[in-house]
């Protein structure tokens, strides 16, 4: 079995707490994402913390064209890979991108193009080693289209959606892709927003994620009860819906 | 980053106060944002040190940067707990040079405390182990500063309950351990001068040295206690039966504020009673697990709950060598006929003092004692207490202060001038301010 989890967008508090719980299971830590001074520094908790291997290198999500290189350096550095969780996700400001003004397209381009786009670098690498997975965060805002977050919702969607596809292609490889939707958790994200309710901690969200892969669920809710939160609001007939302030 | 209005307390629930709290992920995102903010880490202070309108919590600023396990070295972002820290360099023979009674507090806070530990009198006090920090001044620039640089404002930063800057970084040195057990022994006083004569014997004393007084006991019984002492036990002589490893006992919790009439004369004299005579029947040397040795509350999650919803304070002061005994059985005996049952009374020695500015110990002996809040009869009983430490030349520790006034704090601490001075230097307008800054004239915001 291979060691190392590569996680993409590893700066959020959700993805730090995942890294930190594959650590804790001894996996060596490659972290990718667009903040130098914050990588190092998590790198370093998760080496003293965990006394594992953990490196890190430079990822920008809108850069496409460098994807495919950033990914064979990470391989260079960290000799093989075993399983990548892609966390990054944008929320950015509903407004702008509703009306897809400046600033909006990055909603779409990091929750979804860029996610596709690191996504089949690492597919095509998993599938040839015949083992490992990948796990990528969704959301439950891509269950249902709502007036409040529905272009992050749309990209979201298309990514769950990618993922299906990706789930079916692998499986003959005997790679495992998971599709976890969390509902509110407490990060920078959502801290001091208002009408919240059930958050989950990070460090909740992180041993769920890890602990999904000795489980068969596909598409893992966090905290399971917004399985059964989303499978009301889907029943719910559009036109009915269409007339709701959510 | 977006702001969360909450209501927030130190430790001892009393006082509460709204706040307006920042909490940041990133490094470069703890800084000055705002007139008037503190930093607060986890809110384990008992009175307002970590209380203001605008607080950073620092919490999730937790990064272990570094440790090197042959030079037994750590440099962590402030925002880590001493339990984390614990569960990295333990199992790797190393220890914190100076614990407090909590691991439960941010290393950030040790600092702005500089708090000190059973064993103050051998190795002084928190601040005396920091290699360096690193300091967020109100501008956002980020200063280097230990013994040997900037030394004046390290020496008012530890100890500066934080209105120096934000504390970014910390280093410091551990000392090593080869097993994570205690060898601990029991030693019972029947009185307080029984007590101060097992301080003072150094047959007796020990690396670490607490005593756990009875403060329900009077006239001839008053001051009796249980002095307790302990090393690092030495692996090699460890019984075989002990986990190699190391297990402490496991963690419950108080699930809601008991009523206040739970805790009155009758049931702490009880209990006082029992743990009495059950811990002076320890008498032979025996091994325990660092956690319980250290931190036994640790093991009651939320035990200032048991103080129901009104909270407590906690009084904790020290008292010069000469005239210790004279006050502190004037403390307590004041304590006793005000009928106020103290559950936790801690008396222990301390040594020399540090340069610290506002740093809390000096050579004497330091008494604390958590007092229910349920009324404003407290107020009037921490004044008397105020004046017999006075009296005797001592102060209260700011860390555990819900209720000293300006004039008081700065007849106790005499170099407050000096440390003001600093405060000028590099916060004159007062952006760093905290409940305690204006409740003692440590700084109010004027900008």
């Amino acid at each position: 079995m291979g060691k190392t989890v590569m996680i993409v967008g590893a700066t959020s508090a959700i993805a730090r707490a995942t890294a930190a719980a594959f650590a804790a299971q001894g996996h060596d830590i490659y972290l990718a994402g667009r903040n130098a001074d914050e990588l190092a520094r998590i790198a370093a908790d998760l080496a003293v913390r965990y006394r594992v291997q953990a490196r890190w290198g430079l990822f920008v999500a809108e850069d496409l064209a460098v994807h495919g290189a950033f990914f064979t350096q990470a391989i260079a550095d960290m000799g093989e890979m075993h399983g990548v969780v892609l966390a990054m996700g944008y929320l950015g400001d509903q407004q702008a991108a509703r009306e897809f003004s400046v600033g909006g397209e990055a909603v779409i381009l990091v929750n979804f193009t860029a996610a596709v786009s690191i996504l089949s670098q690492c597919a095509r690498y998993l599938e040839a080693r015949k083992q490992g997975f990948i796990i990528a965060i969704s959301s439950v805002a891509g269950d249902r289209g709502r007036q409040s977050n529905y272009p992050y919702g749309a990209a979201k969607a298309g990514l769950s959606v990618y993922l299906q596809g990706l789930r079916n292609r692998l499986y003959p490889a005997g790679v495992r892709v998971i599709t976890v939707k969390p509902g509110f958790v407490d990060t920078a994200m959502t801290y001091g927003m208002a009408g919240l309710f059930l958050v989950a901690s990070p460090q909740y969200m992180g041993e769920r994620i890890v602990r999904a892969l000795s489980k068969s669920t596909d598409v893992v809710y966090l905290p399971w009860f917004w399985r059964y939160i989303m499978l009301i609001i889907k029943f719910i007939p559009e036109t009915v819906f269409k007339r709701l302030k959510l | 980053m977006t702001t969360l209005i909450q209501p927030l307390s130190g430790w001892g629930r009393y006082p509460v106060e709204t706040c307006a709290t920042l909490r940041p992920e990133r490094y470069q995102d703890l800084r000055v944002t705002a007139p008037a903010q503190i930093a607060r880490g986890q809110g384990r202070s008992y009175g307002d040190a970590a209380l203001g309108k605008a607080v950073i919590l620092t919490e999730r600023v937790n990064r272990m940067l570094a440790f090197d396990s042959v030079a037994g070295t750590l440099r962590a972002e402030a925002g880590v707990t001493l339990a984390e820290i614990l569960e990295v360099i333990v199992p790797q023979g190393w220890f914190l040079p100076v614990t407090p009674g909590t691991r439960m507090v941010s290393l950030g806070g040790c600092v702005a405390a500089d708090v000190h530990g059973k064993n103050h009198h051998h190795v002084g006090a928190f601040s005396q182990h920091v290699i360096d920090i690193e300091l967020i001044l109100v501008d956002n620039t980020r200063v280097i500063c230990s013994a040997t640089e900037n030394s004046v404002l390290f020496w008012a930063t530890v100890g500066g309950m934080g209105l120096t800057g934000i504390i970014g970084e910390v280093s410091l040195r551990l000392i090593p351990i080869s097993s994570p057990y205690m060898q601990v022994c029991h030693h019972a006083a029947a009185d307080l001068a029984a007590t101060f004569a097992l301080f003072e014997n150094a047959a007796v004393d020990d690396a670490y040295s607490v005593a756990w007084i009875d403060c329900l006991a009077t006239k001839k019984q008053l001051g009796r206690s249980v002095l307790m002492t302990g090393h690092h036990a030495d692996k090699a002589i460890l019984p075989s039966r002990l986990p190699q490893s190391g297990k402490a006992k496991s963690v419950k919790s108080i699930p809601f504020d008991l009523p206040s009439a739970v805790l009155n004369p009758y049931t702490v004299q009880l209990f006082n009673q029992f743990y009495y005579h059950r811990e002076n029947s320890k008498t032979e040397p025996f091994f325990t697990h660092y956690q319980d040795y250290f931190y036994p509350l640790d093991a009651i999650n939320h035990w200032n709950r048991l103080y129901g919803k009104r909270g407590f304070v906690q009084y904790q002061c020290v008292i010069p060598t000469a005239g210790a005994f004279v006050a502190v059985t004037a403390l307590l005996k004041t304590l006793a006929a005000s009928r106020r049952p103290s559950f936790l009374a801690v008396l222990k020695k301390l040594g020399a003092q540090n340069q610290g500015l506002l740093s809390f110990p000096l050579a004497g002996y330091t008494l604390a004692l958590d007092i229910p809040m349920r009324d404003a009869g407290v107020l009037a009983l921490t004044r008397e207490l105020d004046a017999i430490v006075l009296a005797h030349g001592g102060r209260v520790y700011l860390a555990k202060d819900a209720v000293l006034t300006a004039q008081t704090f700065r007849k106790m601490y005499p170099r407050h001038a000096e440390w003001l001075q600093v405060k000028q230097t590099v916060d004159a307008e007062g952006r760093l301010v905290s409940s305690m800054s204006q409740r003692l004239g440590l700084g109010a915001y004027h900008g």
